[in-house]
């Protein structure tokens, strides 16, 4: 059971266009920011917006034409839209009632489905009774009660606190491990991707700018949006060799030889700065301005502006010895073996 | 701060007036006198059968209203809340007109079934049925449109049908505004008087609801027109507590 879906959407001067596959077992996560339409390929695979065009085949099975109440989809919301007046059990054995299941048969599914994402003696709760993290759990049992080919999970994690969303992803994981048909998974956070995902589909803007897995995209990252997710300094520059121009003229060493048009990319924690200019090996030097500083984990986020923009994490000891303000002019040095080279 | 008095005071005096002024002494004898229990009879079985019939056809016009897209919305809309307004005594020619033995389709009926509607309890029906279904469809509209749409998006998710959406989450999401509205509807059917007079008459027993006893007993006894009207008061104040209730326990 695989999915290929291409799917175009048009609505006013937005238009999404997006290509998806899925094989079995598979959970693919579209990440990107708010409003890229990653919610509206969703909706367009759950049918509940129509495709402008394109189209969607689940198993051979052209889904496109299906309306969406009969189509094998179980959806996660963001929301999870857990019915209010029905308690969890009802709310789980809603799906199989209208697949049919007698009412008995349909609450014995559901109670399966309550015990296995460890729910079981909260059946009766309404759900305003329900903790965020319980709500979740409900509301993917009840998208996998219906015995879904292709499950949809829209910022499953979003609306938990950071302690809770620790517990539920490491449990969503082990359900998605589970789960024999195909995944998508919409996502802000990359680390919900990183560790959900068995691929990627970075979208910006309706399209698709980046595709490949979790440690391919962190590594190699193609735009600024996914270097800003994953943490790293992203520039495009044309190689000659070891040495990569970029477009303000800065010249940097990287790890790998290229030719032609590149990225290179490097971490923050590659940067070292220097009140004057420093003696010795570092051969990425340059002069740059401080644009701000801000408390970043244990480390202290500088940013550097003019002629590049440049993120450099450094010890507060450091800052307190440079006597780092805004406006002021350091230099930049980069270490070339953690400046990574890759073609455009 | 004075026109404030003077405004409730306006509003309060003729209630309290009613009570001071009631025969309390003989209030038990004449609540059974079969004038009195007759049309107290009618009143509740024309208005809970009205409050009937604008629930089965009321709910489906207000999810028409607020679900649908269709061109011409806002002057069905308009339409629906022309009894609201209009006099209800004209309510009752225009009843006469469509649906008495002459009227457009009463003549129809008249032919087909032998059955004609005016001065007839059933008259008293849909008379009351005119003037009340506004007030379920308004508040019943009102509530759909309140609720989020998108749990019926999971419910279609989730593999129901339209139908099985509506009954089994629309419908129950908005029992709050469904109630209110059958609660104003059967007040406003309860009182309702010039329609009823006009397209159905006075026939007691028949045709001769509450606030027609009233109206008829103030002329030869005014004490029973007295006790008639305390017992519309009490039903209007239980009705009052009946929405409160309604409001505050609504989710």
């Amino acid at each position: 059971m695989s999915l290929q879906a291409h799917l175009v959407v048009r609505r006013g001067a937005f238009t999404l266009d997006l290509e998806l596959t899925g094989g079995p077992g598979e959970v693919v996560a579209l990440l990107g920011p708010n409003g890229a339409g990653k919610t509206t390929a969703l909706r367009a695979l759950a049918g509940l917006v129509a495709l402008t065009g394109g189209g969607i085949d689940l198993g051979g099975r052209p889904l496109h034409a299906v309306p969406a109440e009969r189509r094998p989809v179980g959806m996660v919301f963001q929301d999870y839209l857990l019915f209010p007046h029905l308690s969890a059990l009802d709310n789980v054995a809603f799906g199989p009632r209208c697949q049919g299941a007698g009412k008995s048969e349909a609450r014995r599914l559901a109670g399966e489905w309550l015990a296995r994402v460890g729910l079981a003696e909260h059946a009766a709760k309404k759900p305003r009774a329900l903790s965020g993290g319980q709500a979740q759990r409900v509301a993917l049992a009840r998208a996998l009660a219906i015995r879904p080919r292709l499950l949809l999970l829209d910022e499953p994690l979003a609306a938990l606190d950071a302690h809770t969303r620790l517990d539920i992803r490491a449990e969503l994981r082990r359900h998605l491990a589970d789960f024999a048909g195909v995944t998508v998974l919409v996502t802000h956070d990359p680390l919900d991707a990183m560790v959900l995902a068995d691929r990627l589909i970075v979208v910006e803007g309706g399209r698709v700018v980046q595709r490949g897995g979790p440690a391919e995209v962190a590594r190699h990252p193609r735009t600024d949006y996914v270097a800003r997710l994953v943490g790293l300094n992203l520039y495009r520059g044309f190689a000659a060799g070891h040495v990569v121009t970029l477009g303000s003229g800065v010249r940097v060493e990287t790890a790998e030889s290229g030719d032609g048009e590149v990225f290179i990319a490097f971490p923050p924690r590659a940067v070292a700065l220097f009140r004057t200019r420093p003696d010795g090996s570092p051969r990425n030097l340059w002069e740059a301005r401080v644009d701000g500083v801000e408390r970043h984990g244990d480390q202290v986020r500088v940013h550097l502006d003019d002629p590049i923009s440049v993120a450099a994490d450094v010890t507060p000891a450091a800052v307190a010895e440079l006597g780092l303000s805004e406006g002021q002019v350091v230099w930049v040095a980069v270490k070339a073996s953690e400046t990574h080279s890759y073609p455009a | 701060m004075l026109p404030a008095l003077v405004g409730l005071g306006f509003l309060v005096l003729p209630v309290v007036g009613l009570v001071a002024r009631a025969p309390w002494s003989t209030l038990g004898t004449r609540l059974g006198e079969p004038q009195v229990r007759d049309a107290l009879r009618l009143s509740l079985v024309t208005a809970t059968a009205a409050t009937a019939i604008c629930l089965i056809l009321g709910v489906p016009l207000a999810w028409l209203l607020a679900r649908v897209d269709f061109t011409g919305r806002r002057i069905v809309r308009a339409m629906v809340t022309v009894p609201l307004v209009l006099p209800p005594v004209v309510g009752g020619v225009a009843l006469l007109l469509v649906l008495g033995r002459r009227g457009i389709v009463g003549q129809w009926l008249d032919r087909a079934f032998g059955f004609t509607l005016p001065f007839t309890t059933p008259g008293v029906v849909v008379a009351e049925t005119f003037v009340a279904m506004p007030f379920l469809v308004i508040s019943v509209e009102g509530a759909l449109r309140a609720a989020d749409q998108r749990f019926e998006e999971a419910a279609a998710t989730l593999g129901a049908t339209p139908w099985t959406t509506f009954r089994r989450v629309t419908l129950p999401l908005v029992t709050p505004g469904v109630a209110a509205g059958a609660i104003l509807s059967w007040a406003r059917a309860l009182g309702e008087f010039g329609a009823t007079i006009t397209f159905a008459g006075n026939f007691p027993g028949r045709t001769q609801t509450m606030p027609l006893g009233v109206y008829l007993a103030l002329e030869t006894d005014p004490q029973a027109a007295i006790v008639l009207s305390l017992v519309l008061l009490a039903v209007s104040i239980l009705v009052l507590a009946g929405l409160r209730d309604r409001w505050v326990s609504a989710p």
